[in-house]
């Protein structure tokens, strides 16, 4: 399975506002660059996965989007997994191209929170509203804060990935927010709720993405000009709301990375540049700590010193992630994955031939991985 | 001003918001494994029985973690900020989302708290005092 399918193309849209502009028509925009970008006919596609939109409630998606799109398709539908949906689908279309059951798949995801509705992010939780327990920072807040009083994080390490991902942006000509952040301005910035303050949230944005899979036979034999192979891919789920997670601390990040490594055959050694999922900071630490990258607990100290940066030893969202590049949930993440295989990043680690993803939806209840490699 | 949203009163949640009324916390209690949780379910996320009870609790229990607003994401909270919002766990085992009473200051992971129930527009609200 290793590296029999690759992503054959990927496209994205302009990330920030699209007034007058439906999640669909954003879709339909990705969709043509990664089909472009691949040099494939949309009359070869044969699946199309499409993320679940959260801002609005759009029922059997799946068929809008195949219907603009003018495809029949024979398989494919939506994925409702926050955001993890994007990589989630990437394994799902690659698995289906393994078995025969489609051959070029389209795996898009689009939304338009910011000019539209992001009600969905600021909502109430359910009986709980009544104590004042309202959104998603808080939620990831909670957790944060158990990882401070358990481990001694502090919050100069969650200043420390925000650095890390504004700088990123700031050299990333399409990134939304181009502006550094540094320490003084970080310990300035709002307190929003804290432990989290503005700077350890993610963009709010308007955008899409799309990526073409194909086998690994098949783009060589028409001739796709930089295929960039999929080795492994794994997910997990703790589908347990915040306050009845047996430890706040873990999360299922641990079990879909397991089974990414196991299937592409490395470990976290074997990786030159990783993007993390990074709706809130306090994400991208417990990550680098359920791949493996340190222990559990040593998020925090792995981040100091411009370890993530780069020119560190793990260079982390080279495109600026969800806090710099666009808050778009995840696929921003896979693209950028595959232009460092590609060597096409505004920040390129050089020599990379090991690449990984991590993308999460809701609280950290869903969790999926993709490595991506040179060959 | 606008007014704090309130719980929606169900079947299935009743027993839980009348045990306040008349001044204790109840969770559930699974009849077939002793599972012990909130909020109310139907059926028990353990062993999936059906036979599942609603039990006083002690009141007693521990900060799991907290939070503190600076913002109001509710008008309704507007001038309530700073204030937090917290997960205790009771000594029986079940959590609930919680607001602490007591300065922010002394707030501390573990640190043991006791039920107090309080008024909120007239419906009985389960928070926790430091003890
Ligand atoms: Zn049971």
């Amino acid at each position: 399975m290793r590296g029999k399918v690759v992503i054959a193309g990927i496209g994205q849209t302009a990330q920030g506002k699209h007034p007058d502009r439906s999640p669909t028509s954003l879709n339909v925009e990705a969709c043509c660059k990664a089909l472009q970008d691949a040099n494939v006919d949309k009359d070869a596609v044969d699946a199309l996965f499409v993320k679940y939109p959260t801002s609005g409630h759009l029922p059997m998606y799946g068929q809008t989007m195949a219907e603009a799109m003018g495809l029949q398709p024979r398989i494919g539908g939506v994925w409702d997994q926050g955001g993890a949906a994007s990589a989630s689908m990437i394994g799902f279309a690659a698995s289906a191209i393994e078995q025969g059951q489609c051959e070029v798949a389209l795996v898009t995801i689009a939304d338009n929170p910011r000019t539209g509705t992001r009600q969905a992010y600021e909502r109430g939780w359910g009986d709980d509203a009544v104590f004042g327990w309202f959104g998603t920072p808080a939620s990831y807040a909670m957790i944060a804060r158990r990882h401070m009083e358990e481990f001694g994080t502090k919050q100069e390490h969650l200043g420390a990935v925000a650095q890390a991902c504004r700088r990123h942006g700031a050299n990333n000509p399409g990134a939304q927010l181009r502006k550094p952040l540094s320490a003084q301005d970080y310990a300035a910035s709002r307190q929003v709720v804290d432990p989290l303050r503005r700077d350890d949230c993610c963009l709010i944005s308007d955008g899409g993405a799309a990526v073409v899979l194909m086998s690994a036979v098949r783009a060589r034999a028409v001739g796709v000009p930089a295929p960039v192979p999929i080795l492994g891919y794994g997910q997990g789920q703790t589908s347990w709301e915040v306050a009845q997670r047996p430890r706040l601390t873990d999360t299922a990040a641990a079990v879909s990375a397991a089974t990414a490594f196991a299937m592409a055959g490395v470990g976290p050694k074997d990786i030159q540049v990783a993007q993390l999922y990074d709706c809130f900071t306090i994400t991208v630490l417990m990550t680098l700590e359920d791949y493996g990258f340190c222990k559990k607990g040593e998020g925090g100290p792995f981040v100091e010193d411009g370890r993530i940066e780069i020119g560190g030893a793990l260079p982390v969202n080279t495109s600026g992630g969800l806090l710099s590049e666009s808050g778009m949930p995840g696929m921003q993440l896979v693209t950028e994955g595959v232009r460092q295989i590609r060597g096409t990043s505004s920040n390129q680690v050089v020599g990379a031939t090991t690449s990984l993803v991590s993308n999460q939806g809701g609280i950290m209840h869903t969790h999926s991985t993709l490595i991506l490699g040179s060959s | 001003m606008s007014e704090v949203p309130l719980p929606t009163v169900t079947p299935l949640t009743e027993p839980y918001w009348a045990g306040l009324t008349e001044g204790e916390l109840r969770h559930q209690v699974c009849g077939a494994c002793s599972n012990v949780w909130l909020p109310a379910r139907e059926e028990c996320p353990r062993c999936l029985s059906e036979d599942v009870a609603w039990q006083a609790s002690s009141g007693r229990g521990r900060l799991i973690s907290w939070v503190v607003y600076h913002q109001a994401s509710h008008p309704a909270f507007a001038d309530r900020v700073p204030y937090n919002v917290a997960v205790v766990e009771l000594d029986e085992g079940a959590r609930l989302i919680t607001n602490v009473l007591g300065p922010l200051e002394e707030l501390a992971i573990e640190r043991p708290v006791v039920l107090q129930i309080e008024q909120e527009a007239g419906f009985s609200v389960p928070r926790f005092r430091l003890l």
